[in-house]
Parts: C-alpha cells; sequence; structure tokens
C-alpha cells in the first residue's frame, strides 16, 4: 500500500451524502472515497421541526428516575434548534479520509487514518448504540500521531472506524441476519480489502461482541483484541438475576460492586431500551424518526449518559456539541430505525453473558480495560473466567461507557499499553 | 380557601367537550409532514408494527378521518369533573331511566380511554332499546384514569392503583351509589380487583375481561425461563405459550414506561410515533388492526382505532398515561400484571380467546375463591367492549342478575 494517500485523494471527487458513486453491482470491492455534505433543506428541515416540537408535560419527580428531565430536554431543543451548528462537526469529519466499500451487499462507511510512522499497527475500532464514528474522533490523533500526544513513535497505530451496518453513513440492510457474527465476518473482509495482513479489533458497548466474535472466528490477520465492555457476568450470576434466587455465596466486594452495577443498569432503563428494540425496534422506530426531541430523548435514556450534565458543568467529558453531533447523526442520516435492528438482528443474547458469546473458545489475546465510570464494571476475577486468553486487565478511575469520547487520551493510553506486547508479531 | 371560592371541593361539576380545531388542523399537518424510516427487514410483524400498515393508517389519518364525528359522539354524553384525592377525575355518566337500574364503575386501561366503552353504553343502560329487558338495566360511569384523557395529569408520584381503586370508591360514594359493581380489563382489571382487595360494603362484585389467574408456581417457572410444567391442561398449556411470547416479545413497551415514561418524548411529538407505539400494545390486537386496514370487517372500524389515537394525541396524554406502569413499578412487591391477587369478593370472569392470554377456567377458578361467571368466547381480542361490545354486555347483564 502506497503512502501518499493525501495527495491522490484531493485529486478524487468528492461525493456527498445524497449523491454517492452510482449504484454498482454487489461483487464490486471497490474502495470509493467519501465525503459527508448534507443538504441545507434537511438542516433546516430539523430546525423547523425541533422549533415545532409538541412537548408532554414535566415529570412528577424532582431527578432524572423517570427519563431525561422536561426542563433540561427543552433547553437542550433550544439551543439545537438555534445556536448548534452542525457544519462544525461535518468539517471534522470531513477532514479525515473517509470511504466506502461494499460488503456482503451492504455499503460500509469508514475512517481510515494511517500513521506516518512506518510500523504503525493497524487496528480497527467499532462503535456501538446510541454511538458513531463521531465517539472515536478524538482518539485518531493520539492512536496515529502519538509523538504529538505524549506517546512514542513506537506506539503509533493506522486505525480504521467503520460505521456499524445501518449505522451513520453506512448501508441499511434490506434483510434480516446482520448480527456481530456477521458483522465480525465483514470486518475481517474490510481489513483484508485495506490489505492489512496483521491488526487488531477494538471495540466497547456492540463493538465489544463485535471484536470479541471476530477473536472467536480467528479472522484471518487478526492479533488480539482490546474491549471495554467484556461479557464477564459469570452464568451462576444471571441465572440468579433471572430466577430471584439468592445471590452465590462467598462473592468478593468487587463481585457484588458489580452486581449492584448490573441491577443499577437494569432500573435505570436500559431493560428498557434494551427489551423494546430487542423485540419491537419497528414499534418505536416510527416515534424517534419523526421527531429530534423524542430521538434525544430515546437516546440520552442510555445509562452511559446517566450523569452527563447537559453541558452545565464545562469540566464534565462530554460536551452539549459532543452529544448532539451524535444524535444529529443520528437524525440525519434517519438511523434511529435502522440502528436499534441490530438489536433485533442479536436476538437474546445477553451483552455481559460469555456464555452467549463463547468468550472461552477465543484463544487470541484479549486485553480489557474496565472504566469505573461506567456502570458495568466486571471484576477481575469474573474476566478471567470469561476469557481464557486475557492478556491485560486494568481498572482506571475516569472515563465511563463512552470512554474513547469522555477521556480520548487515557484511553489511547491504554490501546498502546494493551497491544505493545503484540507489536513483534506484526 | 378564599372569599370568592363557593365551589366544593367535592361538588360534581358538569363538564364541556371540546376541542381546538387549530390542534385538529396541526395533527393533520404533522401526520402529512412525518419522516418515515424504511420498512422492516423481515415479511412479517415479527419487528413490530409493519410500514405499510402504518403508512395505511396515516394516509387515512390525514386525509379522510373525520374526528368531528368522534367529537360529536363524545358530547352527546353528559360528562362530570370532581376532584378526588387532589385531582380533578374526569367521568362519563349515564343513569338509565328503568328503575333498580344496577351502577356500574366501568374503567379502561392502556392504550385505552373512554372511547373504549361508548359502544356498550346503549345496551347497558337502555336494554330494552338493544335485546334486554328492563331489569338488565345500569347506571354506568366511566371515568378517565389519572393522566388520561380529560382527567388531570398528575404533578406528583403516588397515584398508582391502589389511590386510583379508593378514589374510585370515593366516587361511587360521592354520586350516592350505595350498591355498585365494577367491570374492567387491562389496568381496568387491576383497579376493579383492588376494589375488590379492599372490599368496601357498597361493592358487590366485580367483572373482569382480563383476569389475573398465573398461579404463582407458574409465574415462578416462567421468570426462570424453563419449559411448561408437565401437567397443564390444553388451556393452560395455551395460555402458558400466549405469556411465554408475551413476557419474550412484547413486553418492551411495558419495561419502558415502567422504568423511563418520560423517555417517550417522541409520542407528544410525533402522531405516526404515537399511533405505532399504541398499536404495538399486543400482538394479537395488532393482527386485527392490521386486518382492519386491510379493508377486513371485524369489531374495530379504522374510525374506531383512529378516534382512540386522536384522543390520545388531542390531550397529549402519551407520556401522562405510561407514568401508570411507572407508579405500579415502584411497589414491585405487588407482583406481576398477571399474578393472583386473591379477590375474595363476588368475581365474574369474561376471556376472549386473544387477550395477551387466555385465562383457563382452572386458573380462574383458583385465583378467585368466589366465581361466580366464566365464559370463554369464540372470538375477540384486548378491547373487549371495543370490539365485542354485545358479548360483554350479555355476560355483564347474565353474571349481575343476583345481585338485584
Amino acid at each position: 500500500m502506497n503512502r501518499v494517500w493525501p495527495l491522490l485523494l484531493l485529486a478524487l471527487p468528492c461525493y456527498s451524502q445524497m449523491t454517492q458513486a452510482p449504484t454498482l453491482p454487489v461483487t464490486d470491492t471497490s474502495i470509493r472515497p467519501f465525503h459527508v455534505q448534507i443538504p441545507q433543506a434537511q438542516i433546516d428541515d430539523l430546525r423547523r421541526r425541533l422549533a415545532a416540537t409538541r412537548w408532554p408535560d414535566k415529570e412528577t419527580v424532582p431527578d432524572a428516575s423517570q427519563g431525561a428531565q422536561l426542563a433540561r430536554m427543552q433547553e437542550l431543543a433550544r439551543y439545537w434548534g438555534s445556536a448548534y451548528d452542525w457544519r462544525k462537526v461535518e468539517k471534522r469529519l470531513n477532514s479525515y479520509p473517509q470511504f466506502i466499500t461494499n460488503i456482503d451487499g451492504v455499503d460500509i462507511h469508514f475512517i481510515h487514518v494511517r500513521s506516518l510512522n512506518q510500523n504503525a499497527l493497524p487496528m480497527i475500532i467499532t462503535h456501538g448504540w446510541p454511538g458513531s464514528v463521531i465517539e472515536q474522533l478524538k482518539i485518531i490523533g493520539p492512536l496515529t500521531d502519538p509523538t504529538a500526544h505524549g506517546g512514542s513513535a513506537a506506539d503509533a497505530f493506522d486505525v480504521v472506524i467503520p460505521s456499524l451496518p445501518g449505522y451513520g453513513f453506512s448501508g441499511h440492510p434490506s434483510g434480516p441476519g446482520w448480527d456481530p457474527t456477521r458483522i465480525a465476518r465483514a470486518w475481517g473482509e474490510l481489513m483484508k480489502r485495506l490489505g492489512y495482513a496483521r491488526y487488531v479489533a477494538q471495540g466497547g458497548d456492540w463493538g465489544s461482541p463485535v471484536s470479541s466474535e471476530m477473536a472467536r472466528q480467528k479472522v484471518p490477520g487478526l492479533l488480539g483484541i482490546h474491549i471495554n465492555l467484556p461479557a464477564a457476568t459469570p452464568p451462576e450470576v444471571t441465572a440468579a438475576f433471572a430466577s430471584g434466587a439468592p445471590l452465590p455465596e462467598g462473592l468478593s466486594d468487587k463481585e457484588r460492586a458489580a452486581i449492584d452495577g448490573l441491577r443499577g443498569t437494569a432500573k435505570m432503563g436500559s431493560l428498557a431500551y434494551f427489551t423494546m428494540m430487542s423485540a419491537r425496534p419497528q414499534a418505536v422506530g416510527y416515534g424517534i424518526t419523526d421527531s429530534p426531541a423524542g430521538l434525544a430523548g430515546w437516546i440520552l435514556v442510555h445509562p452511559g449518559f446517566a450523569n452527563w450534565t447537559y453541558g452545565a458543568d464545562p469540566q464534565a467529558a462530554l460536551s452539549r456539541d459532543d452529544v448532539l453531533d451524535d444524535i444529529t447523526l443520528y437524525w440525519l442520516t434517519n438511523t434511529a430505525t435502522s440502528s436499534a435492528r441490530l438489536y433485533w438482528d442479536n436476538g437474546p443474547k445477553g451483552a455481559t453473558s460469555p456464555t452467549a458469546w463463547k468468550t472461552s473458545e477465543i484463544s487470541l489475546p484479549v486485553a480489557v480495560t474496565v472504566f469505573q465510570e461506567d456502570l458495568y464494571r466486571p471484576p477481575e476475577t469474573w474476566v478471567r473466567r470469561a476469557y481464557p486468553s486475557l492478556t491485560y486487565f486494568h481498572e482506571v478511575q475516569k472515563g465511563g461507557h463512552f470512554a474513547a469520547w469522555e477521556q480520548p487520551q487515557l484511553f489511547s493510553e491504554e490501546l498502546r499499553a494493551a497491544f505493545k506486547p503484540l507489536r513483534g508479531q506484526q | 380557601m378564599t372569599q370568592t371560592a363557593t365551589v366544593q371541593q367535592t361538588d360534581i361539576r358538569p363538564f364541556r367537550v371540546s376541542f381546538s380545531a387549530e390542534e385538529v388542523a396541526d395533527l393533520r399537518r404533522r401526520v402529512k409532514a412525518t419522516k418515515w424510516p424504511e420498512r422492516e427487514t423481515v415479511n412479517d410483524a415479527s419487528q413490530g408494527v409493519q410500514f405499510a400498515t402504518t403508512q395505511k393508517l396515516a394516509r387515512y389519518w390525514s386525509t379522510d378521518y373525520d374526528w368531528s364525528k368522534c367529537e360529536a359522539k363524545l358530547k352527546a354524553l353528559p360528562h362530570f369533573m370532581t376532584e378526588i384525592d387532589g385531582l380533578d377525575i374526569h367521568f362519563i355518566h349515564v343513569k338509565s331511566k328503568h328503575p333498580n337500574a344496577l351502577p356500574i364503575i366501568v374503567t379502561h386501561g392502556w392504550p385505552g380511554s373512554v372511547i373504549e366503552q361508548l359502544k356498550i353504553i346503549g345496551p347497558l343502560t337502555d336494554p330494552t332499546a338493544y335485546g334486554g329487558s328492563a331489569s338488565d338495566a345500569f347506571d354506568i360511569v366511566i371515568p378517565s384514569l389519572p393522566g388520561y384523557g380529560f382527567t388531570a395529569k398528575t404533578s406528583k408520584p403516588g397515584w398508582d392503583v391502589p389511590r386510583i381503586s379508593r378514589a374510585w370508591i370515593t366516587l361511587m360514594k360521592r354520586l350516592g351509589y350505595t350498591r355498585f359493581v365494577a367491570q374492567g380489563g387491562d389496568w381496568g382489571n387491576a383497579v376493579s380487583e383492588v376494589m375488590g382487595l379492599i372490599a368496601p360494603p357498597e361493592l358487590l362484585a366485580i367483572s373482569t375481561n382480563m383476569p389475573a389467574t398465573v398461579p404463582p408456581e407458574i409465574s415462578k417457572a416462567m421468570a426462570a425461563g424453563g419449559p411448561p410444567p408437565a401437567n397443564l391442561t390444553p388451556d393452560e398449556l395455551n395460555a402458558w405459550k400466549q405469556l411465554d411470547f408475551f413476557y419474550k416479545k412484547g413486553l418492551g413497551y411495558a419495561n419502558e414506561m415502567a422504568l423511563r415514561p418520560q423517555t417517550l418524548y417522541a409520542l407528544a411529538d410525533s402522531p405516526v410515533g404515537l399511533a405505532a407505539w399504541i398499536l404495538d400494545h399486543d400482538s394479537q390486537s395488532y393482527d386485527l388492526i392490521v386486518r382492519v386496514f386491510d379493508g377486513v370487517s371485524e369489531g374495530l372500524t379504522r374510525d374506531d382505532i383512529l378516534d382512540n389515537i386522536t384522543f390520545y394525541w388531542l390531550t397529549n396524554t402519551a407520556v401522562s398515561s405510561a407514568r401508570l406502569y411507572w407508579e405500579a413499578a415502584q411497589t414491585p412487591s405487588r407482583g406481576g400484571f398477571f399474578d393472583v391477587r386473591g379477590v375474595k369478593i363476588p368475581v365474574s370472569v369474561t376471556v376472549f380467546p386473544n387477550e395477551i392470554y387466555a385465562a383457563p377456567q382452572t386458573w380462574a377458578t383458583r385465583a378467585y375463591t368466589n366465581l361466580i361467571y366464566f365464559k370463554k368466547h369464540e372470538k375477540g381480542t384486548h378491547f373487549a367492549a371495543w370490539e365485542q361490545p354485545a358479548w360483554l354486555t350479555a355476560d355483564l347483564r347474565e353474571s349481575f342478575r343476583w345481585f338485584r
């Protein structure tokens, strides 16, 4: 692969989202440059809809225990519909080389940034729901250009950041079957198509089962994975939850804390959105496709946003613009329903169940970072039991569910440390 | 109380139904401007409310559908408002011309409303005009649940089922009724059953079309995810399968509303979003609604379905109504929606085969120590009074005959 892509890219035409290259036969394996350019009419329509939002009455409690609070949502919608500027994030997206290639019948969008360092380790990074490639933008610099971000040249990565099928600028599958197992195969094909013979994979949220499936399938060229949502809840704990039976005896404090975390997320609404999107994506889909405020309310129910301050605390990790960039991406790409379908395609496999994801079959190196502000914080005992080939386990104090987005520097340092032992194998 | 306050808190005030033409026009505009997702990726209803049906509904809603017909029907009835326990409660109250009519309070559920009950008002209050005899007459009281329809929205937590049940008893006493019965399905069943548990001397019996009869060992076995017990009768096995489907595939909306009702901003802002959420209630009434929009003649018409959805829209009660699930979830110790509550007063059970689950007589007999009537009909879904008003009317006449 040549290293002069930036020059080549400038010479290539830019396709807007609405006027992509003509539809090509599914056997086409070409990699087409992609440029985000949302028509102004779509942005105007979003603003009009926000201004015309019909609101429900106020929650009956003084906290967020019934969902995103009315006053905060109204303030967010006011900002979203007036001062918020989508073009800023569009410009940021377009500052990175983006491509589309058809894999297994679906157009896959991805950001692809090569390091200037010749020995960079290639890495494919997968987002989840309600995330997108926007979650990963802040780690591109530290990973590809480590010397400018407190690292050494030996820490460099090439990064490939795809949009999941049905998410962002990827195509929407028109048939069922696009579960993490199939996505994992597609990602293997993508990395092969990019000419990478040795690489690693990373993911949180849905990115975790996708990465874990890549490892279980021993996708050719994959050296190892790093995940920040390990499927590590022991089967006896899951069973006790389901039946209401007493929890196993002899749990450590950390194990108890992890169980409290699981209980907490279930109560906070993960059960709510999870069961709805797993069973009935098309039922919830209409409202969140038609109402931007509704989409925001639905996305903000994710427990990963439980401590988000709606931008009120400027020191807090995610700014108002960060979160609105992500929500606006869902809106403008009309992916509220198609993204929810991943839960349906996944079926009953629990995100944190090692049995569901057959983690014991993984023999490639697995690295795990547990971010202490995430709601699910499995202890090392559980993670070791679930992943026999665990080579790295680290708990860090800062960072939550959207770790790459919230703590990009720390997240990048974790990836540097986790994958250092694999670099010799390149 | 100020000097000018002449209204007693226990007063029953006439209530005038009125809707703004601008809001009706705005609804139509919004339906026409709907931004749609793509169609589902399967050829059945397994991903939820199908695109084709939702589009048919939206097309009819934004063109030929005429809300004013429903509005006129509502306006033709006597409506009242009275404050109970700090909340303005709306109710329809129709007295029979026949002496000795039996008073009945009929409670709707979610996603229902008083619109579900309109078809039984005539047959129950004026039986001689509907194939019955004067001795079959009822006085009927049809309240809107807190947060539903014209009843006020709650501004503080606490309006759970027991509080509603107590309010309904107050309401009936305030109307001067010293002997009455109660009827309901869905939340209306929960409210009626809890009235039965409170068992005031004035409450003679209850009737339910969605009885809570699931035996504890069945609930437990199902929660553990096991296979059905080996000794079930065919009716029990059928109920098991229906419940198993509901818990695995159909409970999403209830979980959502129980945990995070305020998340559902989309339902207040998008009429089609609201319609789809309402159609998703249960798979069997959904199948019926699909047939209705395909032109098949059923117990419900397109207008029936849209009257109810439009009523939710115009009263902006999608989120406030969802809060009842949240309230119920605050006391999980009370058990599940279909778990036996232990009602001791007389109970009459009407079963429709395509309810969320068709309660077997064996379970009903165990659940209600004083089961006075059990009837399973050959056809019908969740919305008994709305879809099969004649059968429900016949059951009510028959089962309460002894209390007159």
